[in-house]
């Protein structure tokens, strides 16, 4: 079969059982373009190209399968870098096309000409530049594959007009022969048995689970070793969901603003068994201080992620799911009442707390709270970036994976409505809920256009404190309250932002406007804005401050 | 301490830029690069000298393989190896001094390969030692400008880098 390159892609989109584009045209895509308007993939059109990235990326969190991407040169093209570097801290497979100019143009500094191979190098699992038309099919299956097998990630096929135009024979290669690559599935045996018998040994084990955990598919398999074992699970940002959050055994969130009885539980274990996570700076605090009394196990598809910040006891690279189906056969049954109950009384200790009444505003945990019992924390939540993040995990328990859809590792504002809209895409049938600030959900507003056109019921709950509160709360804690270029107070009004895009906008002034405000959202099938005036200078406890280990907190004032 | 890697890559466009940008962003430093084809074209070998503690040596090395371009990568520091690396000196030399430095490169089996009225060109191969040797010597004379081409080694004996079908 003779197919133009452009049609090529549809093609292969197909054969890959790909369901949905996102993306934005332009000059240099047209002919892509043009083969996707005859296709029957479903296409949605983003206001700007970060919106269409993000939205990939929300689609792939929720269903496992990678985000893809179409967008025109030079422009187009940079205006996805943010969007690529953001899957790649989290590990979220992409297969990104994006036009480039002629290949006899390439070069030259043509008109919308970019090196988006060169400026992705660093952001991509792999990418391409493609030259001839021939080599396309191969590159496309190779695309797919690396994006989604091993340890996911971005994967950009750069695409110059004579490419998409050129005709040639068509045939899709069934397998994969990439020599370079090969990882490593399967756990070490000896090495799993090693795990099993310090599991055997530990008084005070706690897993440590971060997004590996999702991405391969493992939840049931922790929740059955957590069980059999009898061993706590803290998680990552990234891992979260993949313990249900309401479970006995589940600790919450550890690191910077973790749980105090997560944090301290790590500090004192004596095994920790770290579940495809990486040790990242925002889990460990100071290095040296990081689960000090313990033995630890670091399990992880990607080798170079095992004694990158933390050497580990017994290192076992391959699947989590591989690893922990073995781990959780050989694990013997343990019960730890003594341990459970040191923790418990942590808990007791330092809860999670805020003030209801303190001053008449409406406290931002409370919204969060409020959206929980709302949708009895069965709703997938995409959030931005900042406080609000974080009450958004501290404050709603979530009980499935891939519920929480979140930027971990870049922390990108603007992430948030974005990636919502991609949710929805991916499960129509969930109610979505983006929590955003009032700062972030400015990065991406005009996504909201995007949401409106789709008829995405996506509820939108904006914790608006004014601020940019997380650089705000820095401010006030270590800059003796200089609060450079954090105030909002010049923000639009969200209400008719929202009504001047097509949706429905809601406001909360006062605490007992919380609950009606979020069940007239849930009532109405379109998207909602809905602007929750709360507390202006709330801070986000526990907090473990800058090169500090995570047990020397900052608890905030328990009333 | 110094480390000799030896790197097969595939011979594909855009692969020094990947080995050299990662070298780069994850700030390990390479001493020298040296980079060619071998007997299989598709196939180049980087030979590169890096300065690395352990912990940074076994990272750099994790770190390149997840290069998809990368083939296999050999520690050759830790089996007998020899490496050699070629220099051009050019020496400021006026005819009166020709016949010292004549001695110097007889000595240290160089090779003189131009020769002007107050400069000559000196190619010299060996091992670090012997090549800061001849510069020590021949700096005496002064050196105008001086290239190298990056070490290049091998394993000793009959044993070789082969690409097998798994690198790790």
């Amino acid at each position: 079969m003779k197919l133009s390159g452009a049609q090529m892609v549809i093609e292969a989109l197909k054969r890959e059982g790909v369901e949905a584009v996102f993306g934005y045209p332009g000059g240099k895509v047209l002919d892509l373009f043009d083969h996707l308007y005859n296709s029957e993939l479903a296409y949605y059109m983003s206001r700007h190209e970060q919106g269409a990235i993000h939205a990939a990326d929300g689609y792939a969190r929720v269903t496992g399968k990678p985000g893809v991407i179409f967008t025109t040169s030079g422009p187009g093209a940079t205006n996805l870098v943010t969007g690529i570097a953001n899957a790649y801290m989290d590990s979220v497979p992409l297969v990104v096309f994006t036009g480039q100019v002629a290949t006899s143009l390439i070069g030259t500094d043509s008109f919308q000409e970019a090196d988006i191979f060169g400026i992705t190098l660093p952001i991509t699992k792999h990418n391409y530049l493609v030259t001839s038309v021939e080599e396309l099919p191969r590159i496309i299956r190779e695309a797919f594959h690396l994006a989604s097998t091993g340890r996911p990630g971005p994967v950009l096929i750069d695409l110059p007009t004579d490419v998409q135009s050129a005709v040639s024979d068509f045939s899709y290669p069934t397998e994969v022969r990439i020599p370079g690559y090969n990882p490593t599935v399967i756990g070490h045996p000896g090495q799993i048995n090693r795990a099993a018998k310090a599991i055997a040994r530990a008084k005070k084990p706690v897993l440590y689970a971060g997004g590996g955990v999702i991405i391969s598919g493992a939840s049931e398999l922790l929740r059955q070793l957590a069980e059999k074992a009898e061993i706590p699970v803290a998680t990552t940002l990234m891992g979260i969901g993949s313990f249900p959050g309401d479970h006995s055994l589940s600790l919450g969130m550890l690191g910077m603003h973790g749980t105090y009885w997560a944090n301290m539980a790590v500090t004192e274990a004596d095994l920790i068994i770290a579940v495809g996570a990486r040790f990242d700076d925002r889990v460990t605090g100071k290095l040296s201080s990081f689960a000090r009394e313990a033995k630890i196990i670091h399990i992880d598809i990607d080798p170079a992620e095992i004694g990158k910040n933390v050497t580990a006891d017994i290192p076992i690279v391959g699947d989590v799911k591989n690893i922990l189906s073995e781990l959780l056969k050989k694990a013997a049954e343990k019960k730890h009442a003594k341990w459970l109950a040191r923790i418990a009384a942590w808990r007791k200790d330092c809860p999670l707390h805020y003030d209801m009444k303190a001053d008449g505003h409406i406290p931002p945990q409370y919204v969060i709270e409020a959206i929980y019992e709302a949708t009895g924390g069965e709703a997938i939540i995409a959030t931005e970036v900042g406080q609000h993040q974080m009450w958004a995990v501290q404050y709603y328990l979530y009980k499935r994976p891939r519920t929480l859809i979140t930027s971990g590792g870049l922390g990108t504002m603007g992430y948030g409505l974005p990636a919502a809209i991609g949710a929805q895409i991916a499960a129509p049938q969930e109610t979505v809920f983006c929590i955003a600030g009032d700062g972030s959900i400015q990065m991406n507003i005009q996504e909201l256009a995007t949401a409106v056109a789709y008829n995405l019921p996506v509820k939108i709950a904006i914790i608006n404190n004014g601020y940019l509160g997380m650089v705000r709360q820095w401010q006030e804690i270590f800059y003796q309250k200089r609060y450079a270029a954090v105030c909002l107070e010049k923000s639009p009004d969200f209400v008719k932002l929202a009504e001047a895009f097509g949706a429905l906008g809601l406001r909360a002034e006062k605490t007992a406007e919380v609950v009606p405000a979020i069940s007239k959202a849930l009532s109405v099938p379109g998207p909602v804005v809905i602007d929750f005036c709360v507390r202006p200078e709330e801070n986000v406890y526990p907090m473990v401050p800058p090169n500090r280990g995570i047990d020397e907190m900052i608890r905030g004032d328990i009333r | 301490m110094k480390h000799i890697l030896a790197v097969l890559v595939e011979n594909k466009p855009g692969v020094l830029v990947r080995v050299a940008g990662l070298f780069a962003r994850r700030g390990f430093n390479i001493e020298s690069l040296a980079v060619g084809k071998t007997k299989d074209p598709g196939i180049s070998r980087m030979t590169i000298e890096v300065d690395a503690d352990e912990k940074t040596l076994e990272q750099m090395i994790k770190q390149l393989n997840k290069l998809i371009n990368v083939l296999k990568i050999s520690n050759l520091t830790l089996e007998p190896s020899v490496d050699r690396e070629l220099v051009l000196i050019k020496v400021k030399a006026p005819t009166s001094s020709w016949a010292e430095i004549q001695q110097i490169v007889e000595t240290f089996r160089a090779k003189i390969i131009d020769v002007s009225l107050d400069s000559l060109i000196i190619e010299v191969t060996g091992n670090e030692e012997k090549l800061q040797a001849i510069e020590l010597l021949l700096s005496h004379y002064g050196i105008l400008e001086l290239v190298r081409t990056g070490k290049v080694a091998l394993l000793r004996g009959s044993k070789t880098i082969q690409n097998g079908e798994v690198k790790k």
